[in-house]
């Protein structure tokens, strides 16, 4: 079933140059989309193309069947919501009130939440497991709290399409876990769709039900992780020698970097 | 035994931390209106108070009464009452509370915990003009205060003129320009006091350090309504800074139009800080100060900062002008004098308790 998100020849630049060259993409209802590709690829650019923050010059954004142009933009923040790569506050507002915060793009003029929003803020902090944290600072979780409580806030938008900006980036591998794991039982609870970054493709792989590279502001390949990922594409795309076999697990696709220095060592032993 | 110990003591240490700063069920307006409340107590006990103290002995027990029309007092307490210390009350109040204000707005809107309303050079650009006014030997009346808050008015647009690209308007751009003006305007200030010798040195000197003594009732009546209405509407938009506190983009994803928010509130603020200092002369950390005592107090949502500090501001400020009007009785100190005497040692404090929030990315 179709999210009602969808690209038609996306092309976007900041000046004279195309970051994105002719995008077509649909995300599809309840589906997790990894999107990868080497810094510079426009992974970022495209994930704020999505969410009309940029502008683009060539193409077109549908959402629910209207072009993204023709939405003012509390409109589009009930439909999507954005957790970025790293947010911090400067000044030291509760979980609760960061969560609450959420609400905004629903509220009208009357400057306070009522009765409903508290308990949208309470069900997704207990959906994201942040409960417990409702009474501290923000300044005080480790990165990985900070990150279920960013997607805790994106829950309490209401909004049907999730994009997360590299949200695994400055996490250990326990918590890079737990955010994919919250990720997935969210989209099969919920009926989320959702886009993240990563540059953890083999973790993403486990996770994802499609994979999308991205080269110099093109979709190079989009499909399903095994059809992408392959020691071909991945080391054509990052100009990086790899070895891609598969997880004995989860029978994944698996990206192994060859290093000069990794021979040496087989060779030491 | 001392693991148990170290325990303990972490939680309790972290409820500190938050204290008053978060209740469970978000911001409400119950819980604004009884801040506000309890502060406006505050601040007529203070006021009262203020009345009361000064060269002529004039108990608080007669000024309740005056104040409560019971009983009227002679013609000299009359004068002192209501042509003297009354005035400058509520002008010290009103720069108060303007000044907190710019403070907590411009913390926000900057993302930067050091920002006052000064920031941006209004105070320099107001000093230039004070200085050519009081150098031409016009009156605190009216020739002060106007050249005063033309020159807060040309500065303004000077910043911001020069900072806006496309439209918007960048932070760190909008600061060093603030701050570039800032030293170019300090120098003109300099210029002016080394040519100038006679008595007027000491007005000038005066005006750069706050001075209240000059308060008219016809300062009040010009900037208590633009002071009110601008606070009103920056009021309409205290959820909105809480949301840019989060950082710019995520506020602008969830439909904060920022680049308007910014106009509106550096163009409204300046506007009221130029008008009140063009009154007042320079009171410098006011601004800083009371912004992030409220906050301590009562946590950072801006619905509640802003009536809070605002209010918090008037307190602060009666009360730094009441000890510059007693200290050394009968002569008296700048205000500015007495503020930044209990200002600097308060923000070392919060500067050691705090700083590390504050370096955070």
């Amino acid at each position: 079933m179709d999210s009602g998100l969808s690209l038609r020849g996306v092309y976007f630049s900041y000046d004279d140059q195309w970051c994105l060259e002719g995008i077509d993409f649909d995300l599809k209802r309840g589906e997790i989309v990894g999107m990868i590709g080497p810094n510079g690829s426009g992974k970022s650019t495209l994930l704020k193309v999505m969410d009309g923050l940029l502008k683009i010059q060539k193409g077109e954004i549908l959402l629910l069947n209207k072009p993204m142009s023709s939405y003012r933009r509390g409109d589009v923040a009930r439909q999507i919501a954005m957790v970025p790569q790293e947010t911090t506050f400067r000044f030291p507002f509760s979980v609760f009130e960061v969560v609450l915060m959420g609400r905004f793009p629903h509220s009208g003029l009357f400057p306070f939440e009522g009765k409903e929003d508290l308990e949208i803020a309470h069900q997704s902090m207990r959906l994201t497991g942040t409960l417990d944290l409702a009474r501290r600072s923000i300044h005080e979780l480790s990165g990985g709290e900070k990150q279920r409580v960013l997607i805790a806030r994106a829950l309490t938008q209401r909004a049907q399409i999730i994009l997360l900006d590299e949200p695994t980036s400055f996490l250990d591998i326990r918590h890079k876990v737990e955010i994919f794991e919250l990720i997935a039982s969210l989209t099969q609870t919920q009926g989320l769709s959702v886009i993240i970054v990563s540059h953890d493709i083999s973790l993403a792989a486990q996770y994802c039900h499609r994979m999308l590279l991205l080269n110099r502001g093109s979709v190079y390949k989009i499909g399903e992780p095994s059809e992408v990922i392959t020691a071909d594409t991945i080391s054509t795309v990052y100009q990086c020698p790899v070895l891609v076999d598969k997880n004995p697990i989860s029978k994944t696709p698996r990206v192994t970097v060859l290093s000069r220095r990794g021979e040496n060592k087989k060779e030491m032993v | 035994m001392r693991g148990s110990e170290d325990q303990t003591r972490l939680p309790r240490r972290r409820e500190r931390c938050r204290q008053g700063g978060t209740s469970g069920q978000g911001m409400t307006p119950l819980r604004v209106i009884t801040t506000g409340l309890i502060l406006s107590g505050v601040l007529i006990g203070i006021a009262l108070i203020s009345l009361s103290l000064g060269p002529a002995k004039i108990s608080l027990r007669e000024v309740l009464t005056w104040v409560a029309g019971y009983k009227s007092v002679d013609q000299t307490a009359w004068m002192i009452l209501f042509k003297i210390r009354l005035p400058r009350i509520l002008l010290a109040g009103l720069v108060g509370f303007t000044l907190s204000i710019g403070g907590v707005v411009f913390q926000a809107l900057l993302r930067n915990p050091l920002a006052e309303p000064f920031i941006l050079g209004v105070s320099s650009g107001a000093a230039v003009g004070a200085i050519i006014g009081i150098a031409l030997g016009l009156g605190f009346g009216l020739g002060v205060p106007l050249l005063s808050f033309m020159g807060a008015l040309f500065t303004i647009l000077l910043v911001m003129g020069i900072s806006s690209r496309h439209g918007g308007l960048e932070s760190s751009t909008l600061l060093l320009t603030g701050v570039i003006v800032n030293a170019f305007f300090t120098a003109v200030i300099m210029f002016f006091i080394t040519t100038t010798g006679d008595s007027r040195l000491h007005s000038m000197l005066f005006w750069l350090y706050g001075d209240l003594s000059q308060s008219r009732y016809a300062h009040l009546s010009i900037g208590l309504p633009v002071i009110l209405i601008v606070s009103g509407i920056l009021y309409v938009f205290s959820r909105h800074l809480n949301l840019i506190v989060g950082g710019e983009e995520s506020a602008l994803q969830m439909g904060v139009e920022v680049e308007l928010l910014k106009w509106i509130s550096f163009l409204g603020i300046s506007l009221i800080t130029g008008m009140v200092i063009s009154f007042s002369g320079i009171i410098g950390f006011v601004g800083l100060i009371v912004p992030h005592l409220m906050r301590m107090l009562l946590g950072p949502d801006h619905r509640l900062l802003i009536p809070a500090s605002a209010l918090g501001g008037a307190v602060f400020l009666i009360a730094a002008d009441t000890l510059a009007r007693i200290i050394l009785s009968p002569s008296e100190l700048p205000v500015g004098v007495v503020t930044a005497f209990l200002g600097a040692p308060f923000f070392i404090y919060l500067l050691k308790q705090r700083g590390s929030q504050w370096t955070q990315g």
